[in-house]
């Protein structure tokens, strides 16, 4: 079967019963063989309805979806037997040991039970896991959950990976080990398909970034292409030690275009407005009100809004 | 990069990527078989402890109650109660188990597999009945012990388990797979255990006409008249080879039906 793309979407269309938006409106993507492909959108941008379509749970109302050439809409079972697949959480795994059910999903996806045994005990190792191997992962502490949930998506290498939101939850080292065991499986050729609202997350991993909003696809680009069409701003972020002096011309200006997240300002400006900008503030009575700022250059969130999309959503951290 | 029968993307052509087979139906039912036993064990294990005690309440109530029972009594009590143990855990708590993977969407962890969904629910099933056989062979002989029965055929039990496993098992998964909502399958399996425990226990001599069809209609029924024959007496083997094969072929049905439900709940 020839094809020149991992998975072919075309024309998604996917609405759910009893309610009028639709989840899905249109979506066209290609996603290139060997790449982590991210969609990257706030909740509800129709990001896992997408993706549990492309693994064949769900069937679009309109559109097409091929996975290496095969009809994932004629034959569901296609990507069963081509994709490993990470729910946003795993319940039916959760009153196993955790190598139990590593080593079971292993044996599910058509591994001997030794080398599924020995592949569980790998991905342990390499998620730093290896201590809980024997605890129930519902006693597990939230984030080691996450990880094992992780794990058992890794157990026996598929062609395809499709992560929803894996690092969810995880503390910076577990999310790096996370970051890393996906680039080792994208460097021994798998394709990658990852679901984020993490900006950090998609800038950090993904070759290419589909931006989703509304359940439509607003921008589908690498994140470094993606970040170069608004090359012309910089984000200037403030950080006020109490409330910020709205009397001051200078603030009242910045409070029309803030983006306002508690004490935390933050305003994307082109290059010379946010210079003279920050000499207004800095020249002024607002300095000694200032605990804090940055000039930063665009992020995929700069981007994100850029392209309109809400602002309250995305997760930085 | 993998055994099943696929080609990595970049280390060979990626543009010839064939998708292997599914895993055979015999590795992903034991696959399935193995976990859920080590699950039950662990986080069900008291509850057979409390299904084995209730039973045995029973018996030990019914032995202060009854007054000179006759052997044909005895035994139908004796069995009604050791079958009441695999109902507590095939049926009961199987239902409960197919309405929480349903609610939760946890059914999509195997829908997201490359294994036939009868695998899942009959290794699931099987599991659950498994799971039940030291209780009903400690009610069998506690029971056998109480009313003074003769022993010689009480490792009649465990075939009456497996058959009945088989078939509360089957009705388990039915309910909890059938029922919209998962309370609603709690409901459900204890709504059907309870009916186990009224037409099963109480000899159906003791029963009013209309309760003895509804006795008819428990898929468990027939294993604990083949139980309750086995323990008065001498072994009718072919009486009680029938009862046992009908008990099967009932669980078989129901198994065939959660499967289908199973599929049903998964394809949306």
């Amino acid at each position: 079967m020839q094809a020149t793309a991992a998975y072919e979407v075309r024309g998604v269309d996917k609405t759910y019963r009893g309610d009028d938006v639709r989840a899905n409106a249109g979506i066209d993507l290609d996603v290139a063989p060997g790449e982590v492909f991210g969609l990257l959108g706030p909740n509800g941008a129709g990001k896992s309805t997408l993706v549990r379509q492309l693994i064949g749970l769900q069937r679009p109302d309109r559109g097409s979806i091929r996975l290496f050439g095969h009809d994932v809409l004629a034959d569901p079972t296609i990507a069963a037997r081509l994709v490993s697949y990470l729910a946003q959480d795993e319940p039916a795994l959760l009153e196993l040991p955790v190598h139990l059910a590593v080593s079971t999903t292993a044996r599910l996806r058509g591994m001997p039970r030794r080398s599924a045994a020995a592949a569980a005990g790998d991905v342990l190792d390499e998620l730093g896991l290896s201590p809980v191997a024997t605890t129930p992962i519902a006693r597990l502490s939230g984030g080691q959950r996450r990880l094992a949930c992780v794990a058992a998506s890794l157990a026996a290498d598929r062609p395809v990976l499709i992560l929803d939101e894996p690092t969810s939850g995880l503390d910076v080292t577990a999310r790096r080990s996370v970051w890393s065991a996906v680039r080792r499986r994208r460097d021994a050729g798998a394709t990658v398909v990852l679901v984020t609202h993490n900006v950090i997350e998609a800038e950090a991993l993904l070759d290419r970034v589909a931006v989703l909003d509304r359940g439509r696809v607003i921008a589908c680009d690498s994140p470094g292409r993606l970040k170069a069409a608004v090359s012309d701003d910089v984000r200037l972020d403030l950080v006020w030690r109490d409330e910020p002096p709205s009397s001051d011309p200078a603030v009242a200006a910045l409070a029309l275009r803030a983006r306002v997240d508690g004490r935390r300002w933050s305003v994307r400006l082109p290059h010379a407005d946010a210079r003279e900008a920050l000499g207004r503030l800095m020249s002024g009575p607002a300095m000694v009100a200032l605990d804090d700022f940055t000039l930063a250059t665009p992020t995929l969130e700069d981007v994100y809004l850029a392209l309109g999309g809400r602002a309250d959503d995305l997760e930085r951290a | 990069m993998t055994d099943v029968q696929t080609e990595s993307p970049r280390e060979s052509s990626w543009a010839t990527v064939r998708p292997g087979g599914r895993t055979p139906w015999w590795s992903a039912a034991s696959a399935v078989y193995a976990a859920q036993l080590s699950r039950v064990r662990v986080a069900r294990g008291p509850l057979l402890f409390v299904a084995t005690l209730q039973s045995i309440g029973i018996l030990l109530l019914l032995r202060g109650v009854l007054n000179k029972p006759d052997e044909t009594t005895t035994s139908a009590v004796v069995a009604g109660a050791t079958v009441l143990v695999v109902a507590f855990v095939a049926l009961n708590l199987l239902a409960q188990r197919f309405g929480a993977l349903r609610a939760t969407r946890a059914l999509d962890y195997y829908a997201a597999l490359p294994i036939p969904p009868s695998a899942v629910v009959l290794a699931a099933a099987a599991s659950y009945g498994t799971f039940t056989v030291p209780g009903a062979v400690v009610t069998a002989v506690v029971g056998v012990a109480v009313f003074g029965l003769p022993a010689a055929h009480v490792w009649m039990v465990i075939p009456v388990v497996v058959c009945a496993g088989v078939a509360l098992a089957g009705a388990g998964a039915v309910l909890g797979l059938a029922m919209p909502r998962a309370e609603l399958a709690t409901v459900a399996g204890q709504l059907g255990m309870t009916a186990v425990l009224f037409l099963g226990v109480i000899p159906p001599q003791h029963l009013p006409a209309a309760a003895r069809v509804l006795r008819a209609c428990v898929p468990s029924t027939l294993a604990v008249d083949a139980l309750a024959q086995s323990l008065r007496g001498p072994l009718d083997v072919a009486a009680v080879t029938w009862r046992l094969l009908v008990t099967l072929a009932i669980g078989i049905v129901a198994l065939t039906i959660a499967a289908r439900l199973f599929r049903r709940a998964v394809a949306r």
